[in-house]
């Protein structure tokens, strides 16, 4: 049969975000998949190391707006990594709330997408309704519905009232019978289960082959996730458990976060009331020069920073690797031999983040890509040569 | 003379008028379901001049006359349609024998044209979205053939439309039966998939091929094919009053019930689309070729039997 190219992107309505899908097709079926980006990288590791360890902070909290809060969380955690300290308990607290209520709101944002890209426009509006809830209570603990500006080196940059709390948890309870609603509405609708059931499959030996992360290795029955294998904030001083789901496809990537968002509610919950009294944050004067890892599993999987600091205030090498750059190769197995139709909700099933994993890409005036892989490999590696010569 | 005065008032103005309110209804509806305030009562209207008064293009390589042509062919098979239903409404012993399989033929020339602008387009996503509604044509005409014949049977053997709704002034309404019950669900799901409505919305698939047929569309084009679809809204479930629901009668309290019936039938259209994700073309066809078809041979043998 012949092959024609099916181009999803740069701008697509499927996408929010520019990047490029060249789908080999024959008649519907997908023979192979080009994945591109770079349409919109911003340099961000280059901005971070020429700002303060503090004004990084900021930098980093933009690097996506959905997972805000994970990448300030690696980040601060590998510049605490590089004195060492150990944040104070409250702050650890807080922090944890912070990062569950992001993981129930990104959740809910992809739920909505998902239904979306399968037609369903009405759990598009309805997950979406439902994330300006829990919007409410991130405006009420942060001050901000989105971008929480909540972390800093050494703790948090605010507290919680305590005349907040019962407000808060009062309104995470008006939440949890809707996302039971929608934990039913999903194992129950039967046109859903007919789009999503045994498409785009992952299996266990793939997600780890590829190394995925976050909710796709988990939806593959690999059981993959940092609060549980390191656990760090409030994550070990409170009770939840790891949601596993076992056929790696798309129905179960659906099940999983929304099992998970139930779970997060909890966490947010056990850590509203059991709040520890006490300082919020170490006032980190100097960062002595080392180098520092922090990980943190935002609502996609691992996030990971390494920091080096020269003892100046500002990072010498900041290099981020967003959980997306681990899970995009995963539609190697799971996209090839399916139908043009599942294509889309196969790609959104790992709730890609593409601004957080662009790369650079160098074109010439015609549009052609300058270096290849292996070029740029070489190029990094010079890089990080001269990066250790100039460390000595 | 009077034939085209019933052309140009019921089959086109009467219809458009009434399709552009049925899909306002639907908009707001939809709308209202999902948390949003919908648009006002004068925007599918306003939408419609609005693309009108935009430049056509034609892309590079498309064959222009077919391009252009699609859009045209689909309105005129929809207003020529409505000019026979509506003839049959105000008086059923105008039409001639034959009617039923003349609206049967029309009412698939909206999908041909479809098929016919997307081909001609030469878009791959296009070819894509046109192949996908012919597969869809394939999938529903049979179950939707079969359920009209229940009425015929109903009605005796006729092909006229006029007689069935005499038939069913006399003896009360098809759908009131087993067998007009079952036809009447079929009907109901050919219906949404004629409509191109979810979840049988395959052939433009927004978030799957980006329209699909009609994605080169733009300005007057695209505008008449939205006229087209708004007027099926309007064409489709009057077919179906008429062949199960006695059709429309201009005496008194009948009027009102007739247009409560319109009402109603929108709004199920609305429910389905909005209760339901898109399905895939495979999974479509085998619906409608598999319980469709069954469902739509047993209202067969049941009217056969007399029930």
């Amino acid at each position: 049969m012949a092959k024609t190219i099916v181009p999803i992107g740069p701008y697509h309505p499927l996408q929010e975000e520019p990047e490029f899908f060249t789908l080999t097709v024959e008649g519907e079926k997908i023979a192979a998949v080009d994945v591109s980006v770079g349409y919109n990288h911003r340099g961000i590791e280059k901005l971070s190391e020429m700002k303060t360890f503090d004004q990084s902070t900021f930098v980093i909290e933009r690097i996506c707006g959905i997972c805000s809060t994970s990448h300030p969380y690696a980040y601060t955690r590998a510049v605490e990594d590089i004195i060492p300290v150990e944040v104070p308990d409250r702050a650890k607290y807080i922090r944890t709330i912070i990062a569950e209520g992001e993981r129930i709101h990104s959740h809910l944002l992809w739920l909505g997408l998902a239904g979306h890209f399968l037609g369903y426009n009405t759990v598009f509006m309805w997950a979406w309704k439902l994330r300006e809830e829990i919007l409410d209570v991130m405006e009420i603990l942060s001050g901000n519905r989105n971008n929480y500006a909540m972390f800093k080196p050494g703790g948090v940059r605010r507290d919680i009232k305590s005349g907040d709390i019962p407000g808060v948890i009062r309104k995470i309870d008006s939440i949890v019978p809707t996302l039971e609603m929608l934990k039913k509405a999903v194992m129950d609708d039967p046109v859903l289960h007919a789009r999503t059931k045994g498409v785009g499959i992952l299996t266990k030996e793939e997600a780890k082959g590829y190394s995925a992360l976050g909710p796709t290795a988990r939806a593959s029955g690999v059981a993959r996730d940092v609060r549980k294998d390191a656990p760090y904030g409030a994550y070990d001083k409170v009770e939840w458990k790891m949601i596993v789901t076992q056929n790696g496809d798309v129905f179960d990537k659906v099940l999983l976060r929304v099992l998970e968002m139930l779970e997060s509610a909890k966490i947010m919950k056990a850590c509203l009331s059991n709040l520890p009294q006490g300082d919020i944050d170490l006032r980190l004067k100097d960062i002595p020069p080392g180098e520092g890892i922090g990980c943190a599993e935002a609502p996609r999987g691992e996030v990971f920073h390494y920091v080096r600091s020269d003892g100046t205030n500002r990072p010498a090498r900041h290099k981020v690797r967003a959980p997306t750059f681990m899970n995009l190769p995963t539609y190697k197995s799971t996209i090839v031999g399916e139908t043009i139709s599942d294509a889309t909700i196969i790609l959104a099933a790992i709730d890609p983040c593409y601004c957080c994993t662009e790369r650079v890409a160098v074109r010439n005036v015609k549009g052609k890509k300058l270096y290849n892989g292996e070029d740029l490999v070489r190029l990094s590696q010079e890089k990080t040569e001269k990066i250790r010569k100039s460390m000595k | 003379m009077i034939y085209l005065m019933y052309v140009l008032m019921f089959g086109f103005l009467l219809t458009a008028v009434i399709g552009l309110l049925a899909s306002w209804i639907d908009r707001k509806v939809t709308a209202r379901v999902q948390y949003r305030v919908g648009p006002p009562l004068m925007q599918p209207l306003t939408d419609i001049i609005k693309l009108l008064g935009k430049e056509t293009l034609v892309p590079v390589g498309a064959s222009k006359t077919a391009f252009l042509l699609a859009p045209l062919v689909g309105l005129a098979s929809v207003i020529l349609v409505s000019t026979l239903l509506w003839l049959n409404n105000i008086n059923p012993k105008e039409s001639f024998i034959g009617d039923l399989i003349v609206v049967v033929y029309l009412l698939t020339i909206p999908s041909v044209s479809i098929i016919m602008g997307g081909f001609a387009s030469r878009n791959p996503l296009a070819s894509l979205g046109a192949s996908r509604e012919m597969k869809l044509i394939l999938g529903y005409e049979l179950p939707f053939l079969l359920a009209i014949l229940v009425p015929v049977i109903k009605s005796g053997l006729s092909i006229r439309l006029g007689d069935m709704l005499t038939a069913q002034m006399q003896n009360g309404v098809f759908i009131g039966s087993w067998s007009g019950f079952l036809a009447w669900l079929v009907v109901i799901f050919c219906m949404q998939a004629k409509l191109g409505l979810v979840p049988f919305d395959v052939a433009e698939a927004e978030t799957e091929i980006a329209g699909g047929a009609i994605i080169e569309y733009s300005g007057p084009g695209l505008a008449v094919f939205r006229l087209m679809k708004n007027m099926l809204l309007f064409t489709l479930p009057f077919f179906v009053m008429i062949l199960f629901m006695g059709g429309l009668r201009f005496d008194g309290i009948h009027f009102l019930y007739g247009v409560l019936k319109y009402v109603g039938l929108v709004a199920l259209i609305t429910v389905i689309r909005n209760t339901n994700p898109r399905v895939r073309i495979d999974q479509a066809v085998r619906w409608f070729w598999g319980p469709m078809t069954m469902m739509a041979i047993a209202a067969v043998l049941l009217a056969i039997w007399g029930r």
